[in-house]
């Protein structure tokens, strides 16, 4: 149960990021960090006290397992997670040749 | 057999649009136009098919059905295919010459194909992470195509949109994480079939109702949709308003909240109280705006406010009137945002104190018809819509809420009637159209009077009713995991 | 060897004997997908690291062979092509979509699991040309002020 809280905790760590920082690599690498405690959190719904890994090797028998599915949506949430990152990346490179700047306080040409 | 080829086709087109190259670069509007009408045709199919052989389940590779990702079609999807399919082939037909003076044209049909592709999937889609996968397609292609128009505040939007965008989604998949730890299962009628899904359901419920309600534009998660709507090419902007706010916000709240767990009091009074407030909002925002794409987006999020209102009624009087205001929204909305493309070509700006009157009588007449219908006035569809919304509200005994759905209709037609004064001053030497222009401004200009029609009860049996019943009828949902063998 | 671009003798050196090692490693990856973990997605990463890892230290425009961008741009289409067209190949013989239709071996053999290692392949195809594009692109843009945004 503690366990699931710091993966909360890791999620309010990179909201934090997002929120208050200035510089737009910082803004990205938040939402990075939120994208890695949703996914911890997704591998910790599987665990079962006492299983092995799920791989069936040769000459071994099936014993307890601990659950695969999770581990196909952590895999599946990383690529999505890389191609939202690709494409902020390059809407920060576009913005600094823009606006000359990476300062979110400075970006704002966009009226209320 | 016909459910596979809604996600197929679009992903077809759009790689091959990529690897045409160079060489392709006029034909790839053409390619696009050809596999948007071919959906058109084959949603059109899929009101009878389902007449005739119930729901379509259709398994994915050949598996049974715990074990493999579902695609179900039921009446209220296929309600949802057919105004994707229809506002998609209009938005590509009034791109395909709107979009010369832009370079780089086959990206742009591309990431619309992928945008399509996406969309359809999380409307027939039967599994929950499944959902999660096509929303993100149809996110990331709305991100690069909102940044297309390569000007320094079209990236700050769509900065802005992407970081908002990727909190949204995070969200979603701790709920996802959580109703698997609950249900132990992700196939949507499988949970909808397992009684017990109490416990828990408030954790769940919070992280569902931010996630989508910040796709929905639900207040106070709406700021970002009047910097990322007006920063789009019109014709996106079209499909982002018309479409992408109530296929990815109002069909995944009604589909997660009331046909796969049980409806439960205190979301349907978030939704009333938050669908109120955005209603207010949006007016309230829309009045003082002086360029005209940006009215057109808080008038957006005062519209869905409308929506998540009469879905929080939970009546099926109340989801008759927020599937008919949807589609009535989407054609209207598609209309002017089409149209304030053209006005915008015609005039040089976007700002409606400096308009001189320049625009033809094409545009002139939708205009003045797809604001006529968003704001309410007879014989157009949006009046029974609204008038619906109300009586459902008085109906079920909120007094206050009908009367200020009222005050807030009388708010939209006067900023309407404000921006078509400005906007429309005295005729001078018109400006000539192109023809495919022309003809997607009719159609859909005609189209917002024919959904008045929807309200005959022959029709509205043969059409509406059946979608509400799929809505309101949740063990047939659920009676479908057994039955799909 | 042109000695003005690109990085000093020594990381040039030392890439003539890495980038095999790196290229080798993505394809173990990607053929034992179905038996140990790993599978496209990965091997298709890595064997997009070793481009890199040659683009980088050799410089854009020396005699490195790494795929050109107009190359990358169809050889990525053509991996997400080949994805479809095993599924298509399904759907024209009346049968699901992606039905797994080859034959399914023995066990643990290398040559078994039906469609899964040709998926395997497709999307490795795709994934490296990809992300090697979007390194491209990411370091032309900061120059030229006038593309467009693409991935």
């Amino acid at each position: 149960m503690n366990l699931y809280f710091l993966s909360f905790a890791l999620f309010l760590v990179g909201l934090y990021g997002v929120l208050t920082k200035r510089n737009i690599v910082k803004v990205i690498i938040g939402a990075a960090i939120m994208g890695y405690a949703v996914n911890l959190f997704l591998i910790m719904v599987a665990y079962k006290s006492g299983a092995t890994y799920p791989i069936l090797l040769p000459g071994q028998e099936p014993q307890l397992m601990v659950d695969p599915l999770p581990q196909a949506l952590v895999l599946t949430s990383i690529v999505i997670e890389l191609g939202v990152t690709a494409v902020l990346v390059a809407l920060a490179v576009k913005i600094h040749s823009k606006y000359g700047t990476l300062d979110l306080r400075k970006i704002r040409r966009l009226k209320e | 057999m016909i459910a596979p080829y809604f996600v197929v086709i679009p992903l077809l087109t759009a790689f091959l649009i990529v690897i045409f190259g160079k060489k392709g670069e006029r034909i790839s509007g053409f390619v696009a136009l050809i596999a948007a009408f071919t959906l058109l045709v084959l949603s059109l199919m899929l009101f009878p098919v389902i007449d005739s052989e119930g729901t379509i389940v259709y398994e994915v590779s050949g598996w049974k059905i715990p074990y493999t990702i579902a695609l179900v079609i039921d009446y209220l999807s296929a309600f949802f295919v057919i105004m994707i399919s229809l506002i998609a082939a209009l938005s590509i037909m009034f791109s395909l010459k709107y979009m010369k003076k832009f370079t780089v044209n086959r990206g742009y049909y591309a990431l619309f194909m992928l945008l399509l592709a996406g969309l359809y999937g999380v409307a027939i889609t039967g599994d929950l992470f499944n959902l999660f996968v096509f929303m993100e397609i149809a996110l990331i292609a709305t991100y690069a195509l909102v940044a297309f128009q390569g000007e320094a505040e079209h990236y700050e939007a769509a900065f802005k949109y992407a970081i908002m965008g990727a909190i949204s989604s995070t969200l979603i998949l701790f709920g996802i994480g959580s109703a698997y730890s609950l249900t132990s299962t992700l196939t949507m009628m499988q949970i909808s079939s397992n009684a017990a899904t109490t416990g828990g359901i408030y954790l769940l419920s919070a992280f569902f109702l931010a996630g989508f309600g910040l796709k929905a534009a639900m207040f106070p998660l709406h700021s970002w949709l009047p910097d990322a709507h007006p920063s789009a090419p019109s014709p996106v902007s079209a499909m982002l308003s018309g479409v992408l706010i109530k296929v990815l916000g109002a069909y995944a709240i009604i589909r997660v909240f009331y046909i796969v767990f049980e409806p439960s009091a205190i979301v349907n009074e978030a939704l009333v109280v938050l669908g109120t407030i955005s209603m207010i909002v949006g007016a309230i925002m829309a009045i003082g705006q002086k360029d005209i794409k940006r009215m057109l987006g808080f008038s957006s999020v005062s519209q869905m406010g409308y929506i998540l209102f009469a879905i929080g009624l939970a009546t099926p009087l109340g989801f008759l009137a927020a599937l008919f205001h949807m589609i009535n929204h989407a054609i209207s909305k598609g209309l002017l945002f089409l149209d304030s493309g053209v006005v915008e070509e015609n005039e040089g700006t976007r700002n409606m104190e400096e308009m001189q009157g320049l625009s033809d009588s094409v545009t002139r007449t939708s205009t003045l018809m797809g604001a006529l219908s968003i704001a309410g006035i007879p014989p157009f569809g949006g009046f029974f819509s609204k008038l619906l919304i109300i009586v459902a509200a008085i109906a079920s005994g909120r007094l206050v809420y009908g009367l200020i759905g009222l005050v807030v209709g009388v708010m939209t037609l006067g900023y309407y009637l404000g921006m078509l004064r400005r906007t429309f001053r005295e005729k001078k030497t018109g400006s000539r159209l192109a023809f495919s222009i022309k003809v997607s401004l009719v159609i859909l200009a005609c189209l917002t009077l024919a959904t008045a029609l929807l309200m005959i009860p022959a029709l509205k049996e043969g059409f509406l009713d059946k979608a509400v019943e799929s809505i309101t009828n949740r063990e047939a949902y659920g009676l479908l995991f057994g039955a799909g063998d | 060897m042109d000695e003005k671009r690109g990085m000093t003798l020594i990381v040039k050196t030392i890439t003539r004997f890495t980038v095999w090692l790196i290229m080798l490693y993505g394809i173990f990856l990607i053929v034992h997908g179905h038996l140990t973990p790993g599978g496209g997605f990965v091997g298709g990463l890595v064997i997009a690291l070793s481009f890199i890892h040659l683009t980088l230290a050799f410089g854009k425009s020396s005699q490195a062979k790494v795929p050109s961008e107009e190359t990358s741009h169809i050889l990525e289409a053509a991996g997400v092509l080949m994805y479809l067209g095993i599924g298509i190949v399904a759907l024209i013989a009346g049968l699901p979509f992606l039905l797994n239709f080859l034959g399914k071996g023995t066990l643990f053999d290398l040559f078994s699991a039906g469609t899964i290692p040709l998926l395997n392949i497709a999307i490795a195809i795709k994934v490296s040309t990809g992300i090697f594009l979007a390194y491209l692109l990411l370091t032309h843009m900061g120059q030229v002020s006038q593309e467009e945004d693409q991935e």
